[in-house]
């Protein structure tokens, strides 16, 4: 036990809302060797971030550790003085935030962000720093390493900042990293580069790490141990492989059984069936810049197309030419078999309320000054005319139907709902509107998996009661695997493939599609290395690593 | 860059509309103050020909339109016109005296000079210890430091300007003789002399401005202290200072500059008051005294030299608070 670096024992922690303190994590342990990798799982809300943060001997404004301790290197962080905790950080502890987009400062240069900790702590001269941040770009497998440091964040694609985050960590070269959720607003084929990297970096300077994820098949990949969490209490600890073919408790078997969830396979539509929306030849542009080009599909009724591709493909575009608020340069929308407007402002309010949509971010799509019942009210009086008591009865009506009990939720504000309950109410504004066509666009992705289990089971419901038509934007194909019956894969604005799910997932496929299929994690904790061989991506060269030290 | 200068050249050209907008605004204003200004110099007595007369002489039985092209001509090239309380009277002195007219332009320029130097200074002094200020309550903020500076800043910007000027002058010109009281600066005085003179009047301009420009500070910063990266940031283990002035601050520019070039503006166009306490020969002493004599000439190029200024500095700000963007700086 002489290599133990963090040592973390009961450690209790509080949050503050309304002047009360509500307990957030229960009295942890954990222990992570030097070298080591350790895995945080579980939903939003279990604590994962908050004890990571807590390894770092740091709290964010409003949470404080109430009891415990917290040793990095025999070092009592808990009871440690500020200057002693900042001498620490940056330099033998440090942190990769979930989305790098947010946390590389927007008015100054990757490089300058690289070297300020290893100046500042006096580990290295600027010069040396910036050497060295070239270095560690290449070996993070950056394009143009000498170069992408000298631009600003805005500047660097989401999967190239997270692994300039990666090398900033780096930068002093510390004992341990703490990764929070490093790849979660990734897509998939980009999440694989970053993990990869992120996995052989962490090897080469036998840095120890702790992984926090919601996503086991990630966590798969990188960890050496899982300890799996639940509303602040440890649900149970075990090796990687163990934990995988042998969970212990109830919970972690229902985390491990949430990718099973599938509809049944629908009879093939009827030949000649009028589709209920049908996009022909669409063509779009943002200023000069094509963005679709030639896009058609139909969606049928009763049915869910789901649009897959990576960011930029075009799958929100295409949505937002389906809506009428980017009107195509060519091509046509059509619904039941007529021709809608191209602009919204042209279309009736019978056509507009026909087409609704949900959004990915509820937090940001709701207003947080209106109360869930004026939120789900105003399309209920705007489209359907009703006011007063019927007005009221049916807002609870629908939110009877994504259930959510009437007399608790309708006085509620948004802020006062957790995600997935935001969600269920873009949900409930949608069906509001009484319309037989949906687009999702991405509306799980900010979710956990067992919240977003519930909401696509809600989904499928809604559409079975009520024969509604989905098109479902997602980049997650463990979504589409359960909830579509057609898929449509975009890249760079074209139609690369479509047809219905079985044959999608079943090969040969177009080279695109299984670049897309075969980058899902999977459960199998060796599945990242043999993807890799498989793909000719040999780990990076061991030359590098003796002369690095 | 390209993109930046669009964005500048489009804001210059609306600054231009807006300063043509304002100058039929002001003209109309003007011209409907009541009575005009041979009533006002002739007094009550006076017969209708000889103010018929002046009226002729000044040009002001044309109609409005005419007058406020021939006005708006002049003023394009420069050419504010002719004072009507400094000008010659032809048919009272029967022959044209020849050229002897103060113009408006000769008129304002020395004032003008002197508000600008007023401002000028009250800005050196005002705009670091605000931001100063703001930066260190953000830093300490919620601490008896942030409490004090709010206080301070608070109830200096809820006194009324002339009550600042004599609790100065109380205290650093009649009970510590430090400085002078009056502030009578006038051409060709020494700058050491001048700035000198100048001082009280800015102190207490300063306290004026301050709060505001402190507190926007202080709300810029502490609105960004929850991003994403202020949290990097400090997980770097970087000193709060250095969080607070190397990661906040430039971002949180925009809303600064803005409160600054307001209140700038406010320096220029605003500061009668304190002009008059000081006895300070500056431009809004002037102007009071144009509106008083319906000295129409004068109080036009005053209102449109504050407005001018008013927009020139949002102007300035606009323009700063694009470049203060990286974004726009550095295109993809």
């Amino acid at each position: 036990m002489t290599d133990l670096l963090l040592k973390i024992r009961g450690l209790k922690i509080e949050g503050r809302s309304d002047e009360i303190w509500n307990p957030i994590i229960n009295g942890v342990d954990l222990d992570l060797r030097k070298g080591e990798v350790l895995g945080l799982i579980g939903e939003s809300g279990a604590g994962k971030s908050t004890i990571g943060l807590a390894g770092m001997g740091f709290t964010r404004d409003g949470v404080r550790i109430s009891g415990g301790s917290v040793e990095f290197d025999g070092i009592d962080l808990v009871n440690a003085s500020a200057e002693v905790k900042r001498k620490l950080l940056g330099s033998r502890i440090a942190y990769v935030a979930q989305s790098a987009a947010a946390s590389f400062n927007p008015a100054h240069k990757l490089i300058d962000q690289h070297t300020e900790a290893p100046v500042q702590h006096g580990v290295m001269s600027r010069a040396e720093s910036a050497a060295d941040a070239v270095e560690l770009y290449r070996r993070l497998r950056l394009p143009n390493p000498e170069e992408i440091g000298f631009r600003y964040p805005h500047q660097v694609s989401g999967g190239q900042l997270q692994r300039a985050m990666t090398a900033m960590a780096m930068s002093c070269r510390p004992d341990l990293i703490i990764f929070d959720e490093p790849t979660t607003a990734l897509d998939v084929t980009t999440q694989i580069e970053v993990l990869a990297s992120i996995r052989d970096i962490v090897e080469q300077f036998d840095t120890a790490a702790i992984y926090i994820t919601h996503d086991l098949a990630v966590v798969a990949q990188m960890a050496d141990r899982i300890k799996v969490l639940l509303k602040g209490d440890e649900v149970e600890e075990a090796e990687t492989r163990e934990m995988l073919s042998h969970p212990k408790e109830d919970y972690t078997k229902s985390l491990w059984a949430v990718r099973e969830f599938k509809r049944p396979q629908k009879p093939a539509v009827a030949a000649g069936a009028t589709p209920v929306v049908s996009v022909r030849k669409v063509t779009a542009a943002y200023g000069k810049v094509k963005v679709l080009q030639n896009v058609s599909f139909d969606i049928h009724e009763g049915r869910t197309v789901a649009v897959v591709g990576e960011s930029g493909s075009g799958k929100s575009t295409t949505a937002r030419c389906i809506t009428g608020l980017l009107p195509p340069l060519s091509g046509s929308i059509q619904f039941d078999g007529v021709e809608m407007p191209a602009d919204y402002r042209k279309r009736s309010k019978d056509q507009l309320r026909q087409v609704q949509m949900i959004y990915q971010m509820a937090d940001t799509a709701l207003n947080p000054r209106k109360s869930i019942g004026e939120i789900i009210g105003r399309p209920v009086q705007f489209y359907m005319g009703l006011r007063g008591r019927e007005k009221r009865r049916r807002v609870e009506q629908l939110l009877d139907e994504i259930e959510l009990p009437a007399d608790q939720y309708f006085d509620r504000l948004p802020s006062e709902l957790s995600g997935g309950q935001k969600q269920r109410i873009g949900i409930a504004r949608a069906l509001a509107a009484e319309p037989r066509f949906i687009i999702c666009d991405e509306v799980t992705s900010a979710l956990d998996q067992l919240v977003a289990e519930g909401i696509l089971k809600l989904l499928a419901r809604l559409q079975d009661d009520l024969k509604l038509s989905y098109m479902f934007i997602t980049h997650d194909l463990a979504t589409v695997r359960s909830i579509a019956d057609e898929v449509v894969v975009m890249k760079e604005g074209k139609v690369i493939e479509q047809g219905p799910k079985a044959e999608m997932f079943r090969p040969p496929h177009h080279a695109y599609t299984d670049l897309l299929l075969s980058s899902v994690p999977e459960m199998d904790p060796d599945w990242l290395s043999n993807l890799l061989k498989e793909r000719g991506v040999d780990n990076i060269g061991d030359a590098a690593v003796d002369k690095m030290g | 860059m390209s993109q930046v200068l669009r964005i500048i050249l489009q804001r210059i050209a609306l600054g231009i509309l807006t300063l043509f907008i304002v100058s039929i605004v002001i003209f109309t204003a003007v011209n409907m103050l009541p009575g005009d200004f041979a009533q006002a110099i002739l007094g009550q007595g006076a017969t209708p020909e000889a103010i018929e007369s002046i009226r002729r002489d000044l040009g002001l039985d044309q109609p409005p339109i005419q007058r406020y092209f021939a006005w708006l001509a002049g003023a394009v090239q420069g050419d504010l016109g002719t004072s009507f309380a400094q000008a010659n009277f032809s048919s009272f002195v029967g022959a044209d005296s020849g050229g002897s007219d103060v113009t408006v332009a000769t008129q304002i320029a020395p004032r003008f000079a002197n508000t600008m130097f007023l401002a000028g200074v009250t800005a050196c002094i005002a705009v670091p210890f605000s931001i100063m200020l703001g930066v260190l309550a953000a830093l300490y903020r919620n601490s008896a430091f942030d409490r004090a500076a709010n206080i301070f800043t608070l109830s200096s910007i809820s006194s009324p300007e002339f009550f600042l000027a004599y609790v100065l002058i109380l205290f650093l010109a009649v009970l510590n003789p430090v400085l002078p009281s009056l502030s009578n600066i006038y051409d060709g005085m020494e700058f050491g002399e001048r700035l000198q003179k100048t001082l009280l009047p800015a102190l207490t301009l300063t306290l004026v401005v301050t709060a505001h420009m402190m507190r926007m500070t202080r709300a810029a910063i502490i609105n960004l202290l929850a991003s994403p990266y202020i949290e990097m940031a400090r997980l770097k283990g970087l000193s709060p200072l250095r969080v607070i002035v190397k990661h906040a601050l430039p971002n949180a520019l925009a809303p600064i500059i803005n409160v600054v070039a307001l209140n700038l503006a406010y320096l220029i166009t605003g500061v009668v008051v304190v002009e008059v306490v000081f006895v300070y020969p500056g431009i809004g002493q002037l102007f009071v005294d144009g509106v008083k004599t319906r000295d129409i000439p004068l109080v036009q190029a005053c209102c449109l030299i504050f407005a001018g200024a008013y927009i020139l500095l949002n102007l300035t700000a606009d323009i700063l608070s694009i470049l203060s963007n990286p974004r726009l700086r550095h295109p993809k």
